[in-house]
């Protein structure tokens, strides 16, 4: 095989907090070749956001990074400031949660749009202008030539999304990185605007990196998914096999806390007990170690490592025999009828209020 | 809706930039005109009362008050605007540069800000005029010095909230650099505020100017200006109080146009509120 368009190698990112330095991630790696579709999936706090923004070297002030980050062989990992800005916009694009404020208030969208090419490709106003129109209407922006000159405010949720897909698009990138692009929109919308990201990553072969706390988008849109929790890789492998195994405690306990159709009247959800421990607090070993039934001693004295499961698919659990031996009906899995169901995507029940990096 | 048609329903824009160009004009008007002569003497018609000779009197020297009311008019322009130009020139730059780069930058820009507070605007000015002399330019140099740390730190605030906005974060993964972000993105979104800021700043600055005529340090006699007749007018406040009230009149009405011009401005240049007026 071809070198990967991506490798990340134990990826480190050390955060100031007020309580002192937190480390926000520990030791990812993943590669992705051209063309695949990865998902992060996860909850609030589990590291997915800061995945993507130390890819794009967007982190926020005073964060350390450690490790490597190689794309399209070429480390990305001290990279100086003016060399990662080329690559930026160019050869990866990103998508961000909130369309109402990812843009300018006071730029058109046609500005927006235009404004990596004009950065990159050094395209003069008309030949931008243009190049903008054809890419609106690529993302089926109705009356895109209208458009060209309306603000942010007068479009919908699902519009300015679509402006945003547009504006990581224009240079026709090689990874397109979405932060949790549909969380903001309803739920048609985003229904619409998965399809619209499908369908874009289909025809151009760009590889696309899915973060989501939404198990429903995951099922659908990629081919292989990483199940993040405290910083960590707690499980990751094809999409299906994850679903369908659930190798990992934590992977359990997220899908037993997802609510179902065609669940009986009065059922309670299955709550994961405790609660994610704030980064500075976060243990010496497994993150998951305090809320997991399958906890022994040795899960808190080191970080376990990843144990492979199936070709490749790996937990980071040190009793993953043990728990899939389990049967999945303690932890409930996707029935088939459910399969056709999830389609739509469902909430994981954490109120939408995702915290941001 | 086009930006005149919407300027032209403005209210407020509307008499602010009436009263301002009055102003302007008036300025203008001095050069070429003036009923009668700002400089001359004429003791023993002074303190009249408004006559058609004299439409508002004249004052404590037998000047007319018209005349030095439209010659005065040329120093209150030139201390506002050059004053606030010199504050925003400098206090806008530091307080992006402050917010773009951060860290030790920030702190030189801002600890900088507060020494300059530290010094009362006057204690400056008086250190200015021993060092090069009293007059006008020195008085306009060290009020504009006073503005800079005004500009510098509100920019500075304002350029934050700015950055830490996700169209900045979207902006920065297009690829765009920290100057590119900052006069795209950051200087428009700041604008309205520093518009609305430089028009309090310019009337603070005519102020200023007054105090500092007051202790002599300021426009130098026999150059009329707004805040020197406030002065003289201060000695004679019992028995002749119009001589207060005229460019205490023309001084609360050229400020008074300034804020409803900029506040007009800075809705005129939302384009989110383009709309719904």
């Amino acid at each position: 095989m071809s070198e990967p368009l991506l490798e990340v190698k134990d990826l480190r990112v050390r955060l100031n907090t007020a309580r002192g330095p937190a480390d926000a991630l520990r030791g990812i790696a993943f590669t992705m070749q051209r063309g695949e579709t990865v998902g992060l999936i996860g909850e609030s706090g589990c590291g997915k956001s800061m995945t993507a923004l130390a890819l794009m070297g967007l982190l926020p002030h005073g964060a350390r990074t450690s490790g490597s980050i190689r794309f399209e062989g070429r480390e990305l990992c001290g990279l100086s400031d003016a060399a990662m800005c080329a690559l930026r916009g160019d050869r990866i694009g990103m998508i961000f949660q909130e369309p109402m404020t990812a843009l300018n208030p006071l730029h058109t969208i046609g500005d927006q749009v235009a404004e990596p090419l004009r950065q990159h490709r050094g395209m003069g106003g008309h030949e931008a202008r243009a190049e903008a129109l054809r890419l609106l209407d690529q993302v089926h922006l109705p009356q895109a030539a209208r458009r060209l000159d309306a603000y942010p405010h007068q479009l919908s949720g699902g519009q300015r999304q679509r402006v945003m897909i547009a504006a990581a698009l224009a240079c026709g990138p090689d990874l397109l990185i979405a932060d949790e692009p549909t969380t903001a929109l309803d739920v048609t919308i985003q229904r619409e605007i998965l399809d619209l990201i499908a369908e874009l990553v289909a025809d151009s072969g760009m590889a696309l990196l899915l973060i989501s706390h939404d198990l429903g988008v995951m099922a659908n849109n990629v081919a292989r998914v990483m199940v993040m929790y405290g910083g960590t890789v707690a499980e990751s492998g094809p999409t299906a096999n994850v679903f369908a195994r659930l190798a990992h405690p934590y992977t359990r306990g997220l899908f037993g806390a997802r609510p179902r159709l065609g669940a009986a009247r009065g059922q309670k959800l299955v709550t994961i007990r405790g609660r994610v421990p704030e980064l500075v607090d976060m243990p010496q070993g497994c993150p998951f170690a305090d809320r997991c039934d399958w906890v022994i001693d040795a899960c808190r004295a080191e970080l376990p490592p990843m144990i492979d499961v199936d070709e490749g698919h790996a937990a980071r659990c040190i009793r993953v025999g043990e728990v899939l031996a389990t049967p999945l009906a303690l932890t409930p899995t996707l029935s088939q009828r459910e399969r056709e169901f999830v389609r739509l995507p469902l909430p994981l029940g954490e109120g939408g209020g995702e915290g941001n990096a | 809706m086009s930006f005149a048609d919407r300027a032209v329903r403005h209210a407020s824009f509307v008499v602010g930039g009436v009263l301002v160009v009055l102003l302007l004009g008036t300025a203008l008007l001095s050069f070429v005109w003036t009923p009668h002569s700002a400089f001359e003497i004429d003791v023993p018609a002074k303190l009249q009362a408004p006559s058609l000779q004299h439409w508002l009197g004249t004052d404590s020297l037998g000047r007319d008050i018209v005349s030095l009311l439209i010659v005065g008019s040329q120093n209150s322009i030139a201390v506002g605007l050059i004053a606030v130009g010199i504050g925003m020139g400098f206090g806008v730059s530091l307080g992006l540069l402050a917010a773009a780069r951060r860290g030790w930058v920030e702190e030189l820009v801002m600890r900088m800000a507060d020494f300059t507070f530290a010094f009362p605007a006057l204690l400056s000015a008086i250190m200015l005029t021993a060092i090069y002399g009293p007059g006008l330019a020195t008085s306009i140099v060290a009020i504009g010095i006073f503005n800079i740390p005004v500009f510098a730190r509100i920019s500075r605030a304002a350029a934050h909230g700015v950055w830490a906005r996700d169209y900045v974060l979207a902006a920065r993964a297009c690829g765009k650099g920290a100057w590119q972000i900052t006069f795209v993105h950051v200087l428009p979104n700041i604008a309205s505020g520093l518009i609305v800021q430089a028009t309090i700043q310019f009337a603070t600055a005519i102020l200023a100017e007054a105090a500092l005529s007051y202790l002599g340090l300021g426009t130098q006699p026999p150059q009329p200006s707004w805040g020197r007749m406030l002065n003289e007018a201060q000695t004679m406040l019992f028995q002749a109080p119009q001589l207060a009230i005229w460019p205490g009149l023309a001084i609360a009405s050229s400020v008074l146009g300034l804020n409803l011009m900029g506040d007009g401005l800075r809705d005129l240049l939302d384009p989110r509120l383009a709309r719904a007026r």
